[in-house]
């Protein structure tokens, strides 16, 4: 080995440290929540944790149920609202619009996506929840508002994905369902929808991901009352709210009890992402053999 | 056995191979050839696609290294030393022989950074010296005058001739002893083809010069000893006139008969 | 039913979910500029908060927006291109990449509480940083790592195969051929995805909150703590402190963030073109 190779390994050697800063920094933060977080779930009970229905940090009682079910619910809610209109809009630009209107169109998708949550859950506020308020009864702050805001605010990444999808499916199909003399629509919905279907469902639970994981829209809009709400107009607070609330003045076993939130939290998310990769891996095999 | 002929100058050969056999993985791409190049002379390696023409020519450079799976038997010899020994600096031997591509890659920059590209590699780092090169190299493949009053410009304008000329100028910059050619002129038009053969016969008073080419006219204009490889294998060597007129082998002759290729 | 009415019908239903979405974004766009805009003068933009944010204008929070934007941008950038140095030019397709790969998908999915979290008790916490610039960049720059590392290595890969053969030939060792060819062809992807990292670094709050504070002041160091925009906002809208300087702020915001798409897509539209 002479100076040459000797200086070409230490440069890969220098970009290997640097290329695994991303593992690494995954590892440490996996390390550090579920280090904080996990002594006190056992203290108290896992079972206690995940299904008490009573939040009282001051009297050590930490129940998570309210906030299990709040996240549920309003990511559920935003769902219903977020994957009709986002797989309508890419079923749109994709297989009803010209290449000029999709052009027009996509920025603004990705505009919709730059768009800080903080301004979502602010609009969310001034405009929505008063008109709930005043059309529906209720304090305004309810799961509904907080499912309207989360699900336009999934709409970019479901429509993307969905976008990406129905692109990769082979021209092939939508040729030779056309040459059969079906409509374009009749193609869509019977030929392309399925085909993309592994890519549809992956958006649907990235865009599951996003909306548990929202935070700072949902405090602004959701009310953050502890209980189970018992319709959608009924305030609510979800896992995420939970911690951002109270972080900022809890101590000891209280903040403890926050981190693993953010452990259950962390533990859901992962879930949904590795979902979403398998199914999106799925889709791509099926292509690979199909064709 | 292939006849090794002697150099007309009694001087030892500039490129020397002894039973050469290459692999990519386990599929054998070069089968033992064993043949000298002599100092400047033109030398022409002929055969059909996938016959190791290239695979040989990148075996020169150690350009083949960079694949993975790559690996070499025996022994090659540049200038007396061994190109595939442990100590030997693969960057300065990819300096002291320049290739050429079939398809002219201009660098995306001026003509005048495509040249000195790789002199500054080298550390040339002056001007004045950089200026000088470029018009040295330019004038040695006659683009001087076509480009002198826009080097500033991109060498992505260029005509596909004038930019396989660059190319060419490119590695003269690094002052290379060996010029390898592989398949230059084969997306080119006539009237470029024919001003590449002219710097060749030029640029031989001061390099040797190893010509692929599927052309098997072009070797018979320009080269002055040609090799016929076939399947990996060194069919025959010699002059070209030789060669091509009364050919040892029958399936050189074939070959240049277009009975196969 | 008539498939031609049904296609009738499904596309009048899908023209009318588009201009939804579409309405929807404008919506929001045109209401905080309409009640944010007239909040938006040379004062305002370059006093500092009075009061805690009742008067005044918001210069200390643009400043600190931009310091800690600054800041992260810095820390990622390298680890991100390094990355994608790495898993382009310096090795094939193995396990390493693969788990290199599936770090920075998981981190991209990670929410941005999580990262307050983390970064809150590693950096604030257990390393003593504080409320400070120091945590705030580290954090945030974690979250614009996967972002980098993905639009770093598109870049990287379209930059075409000769080019590199090219280098080698002319003698050049494989850093000279990255710094030299291939990070000057890729540069225009790269700063693609910078700009759009940046975008991504001024909307957010979650995990700024937590590491960076919300000090008013102008961040003097460091571990200086410090106000962003997005922060600003979102304290002001939630204390109720003034509506009308919340909307200022989210006008700012809401400006600099078509900026940066209208530049981005410019960037990408003269990239393209140079090449095709």
């Amino acid at each position: 080995m002479n100076k040459l190779d000797r200086d070409e390994r230490l440069v890969k050697l220098a970009l290997l440290v640097l290329a695994f800063s991303a593992v690494a920094v995954l590892a440490v933060i996996t390390v550090f929540i579920f280090g904080e977080g996990t002594p006190i779930m056992f203290k108290h009970g896992l079972g206690k944790f995940l299904f008490g229905s009573d939040w009282y940090p001051s009297e050590k009682s930490f129940g998570l149920l309210p906030m299990i079910v709040g996240s549920l619910f309003v990511t559920f809610g935003a769902l219903v609202i977020g994957v009709p209109l986002g797989l309508a809009c890419a079923i749109f630009l994709t297989e009803f619009s010209s290449r000029r209107l999709r052009r027009l169109l996509k920025p603004v998708i990705e505009l919709l996506a730059g768009i800080p949550s903080v301004v979502y859950g602010f609009i969310g506020v001034v405009i929505l929840v008063p008109f709930i308020r005043t059309t529906l009864g209720g304090p305004g702050l309810s799961v509904l508002a907080a499912s309207i805001i989360l699900g336009i605010m999934i709409l970019p990444t479901i429509i993307s994905i969905s976008i990406d999808s129905l692109q990769a499916v082979p021209r092939s199909y939508r040729e030779g369902s056309i040459a059969l003399g079906t409509t374009r629509w009749q193609t869509t919905r019977m030929v392309m929808i399925p085909a993309a279907r592994s890519g549809i469902i992956a958006s649907i639970v990235l865009g599951m991901g996003r909306a548990i994981g929202e935070t700072m829209a949902v405090i602004m809009v959701a009310g953050n009352a502890v209980s189970i709400p018992g319709s959608p107009l009924s305030p609510v607070r979800t896992l995420t709210s939970n911690i951002a609330l109270e972080m900022g003045y809890a101590s000891g076993e209280h903040r403890q009890a926050l981190f693993a939130t953010g452990v259950i939290l962390f533990i859901i998310i992962m879930v949904l992402n590795t979902i979403a990769t398998v199914t999106s891996r799925r889709a791509r095999g099926k292509r690979k053999t199909a064709a | 056995m292939t006849p090794v002929m002697d150099s007309p100058d009694l001087a030892p050969p500039a490129i020397r191979v002894r039973g050469l056999s290459h692999f990519f993985g386990s599929v054998q791409t070069l089968k033992s050839v064993t043949l000298d190049i002599w100092p400047h002379e033109i030398f022409g390696i002929i055969g059909p696609a996938g016959s190791g023409k290239s695979t040989f020519l990148r075996a020169l450079n150690r350009l083949n290294d960079l694949i993975r799976g790559s690996r070499v038997e025996g022994r090659l010899e540049v200038e007396g030393r061994d190109i595939y020994a442990p100590e030997v600096n693969v960057v300065e031997l990819r300096r002291k022989l320049g290739m050429v591509f079939a398809t002219p890659v201009p660098l995306p920059r001026s003509i005048f950074e495509n040249i000195v590209f790789g002199a500054r590699l080298a550390g040339v780092r002056k001007t004045e010296d950089l200026s000088g090169i470029v018009r040295d190299c330019l004038e040695k493949t006659s683009l001087w005058e076509e480009v002198k009053d826009r080097l500033a410009s991109s060498a992505l304008k260029l005509s596909g001739g004038q930019q396989q000329r660059l190319c060419l100028a490119r590695i003269l910059a690094l002052r290379p002893d060996v010029i390898l050619l592989d398949e230059p002129t084969s997306g080119l038009d006539p009237i470029s083809t024919m001003k590449i053969e002219e710097t060749l016969r030029q640029l031989k008073r001061d390099y040797t010069i190893i010509l692929v080419t599927n052309n098997t006219k072009q070797a018979g204009r320009v080269a002055d000893r040609t090799a016929f490889l076939l399947g990996g294998e060194l069919v025959e060597v010699g002059p070209t006139d030789q060669m091509f007129t009364s050919p040892a082998d029958r399936r050189t002759d074939d070959y240049l008969r277009g009975r196969f290729g | 039913m008539n498939p031609r009415r049904e296609q009738k019908i499904a596309t009048a239903v899908l023209w009318f979910f588009v201009l939804l979405t579409v309405f929807i974004l404008l919506f929001i766009i045109v209401y905080i500029l309409r009640k944010g805009l007239p909040v938006l003068s040379g004062s305002f933009l370059t006093r500092n908060p009075v009061d805690m944010g009742r008067a005044g204008g918001i210069f200390s929070t643009i400043i600190g927006t931009i310091v800690l934007t600054l800041a992260a941008i810095l820390i990622a950038t390298p680890l991100g291109v390094g990355t994608a140095i790495y898993l382009t030019e310096y090795t094939w397709e193995n396990r390493l990449t693969r788990v290199i790969r599936f770090g920075a998908e998981c981190l991209a999915g990670i929410p941005s509480i999580i990262f307050g979290l983390f970064g809150f008790i590693l950096f604030v916490t257990k390393l003593g940083f504080g409320w400070s610039i120091l945590s705030g960049s580290l954090t945030l720059s974690f979250m614009l790592l996967p972002t980098i590392i993905r639009t770093s290595e598109e870049a990287i890969r379209s930059v075409p195969r000769d080019f590199r053969e090219v280098s080698f030939s002319l003698g050049s060792t494989r850093w000279q051929m990255v710094t030299r060819v291939v990070l000057p062809s890729a540069i225009p992807g790269i700063v693609t995805g910078i700009i759009l990292s940046v975008g991504r670094a001024i909307g957010e709050t979650a995990a700024v909150i937590f590491t960076a504070g919300s000090a008013l002041n102008i961040p003097t160091s460091l571990f200086s703590s410090s106000r962003t925009m997005s922060v600003h906002f979102y304290i002001l809208a939630r204390e109720g402190i003034s509506l009308d300087n919340a909307y200022g702020t989210a006008a700012v915001l809401i400006i600099a963030i078509l900026g940066i798409n209208i530049l981005t897509y410019s960037l990408m539209n003269k990239y393209i073109r140079k090449y095709q």
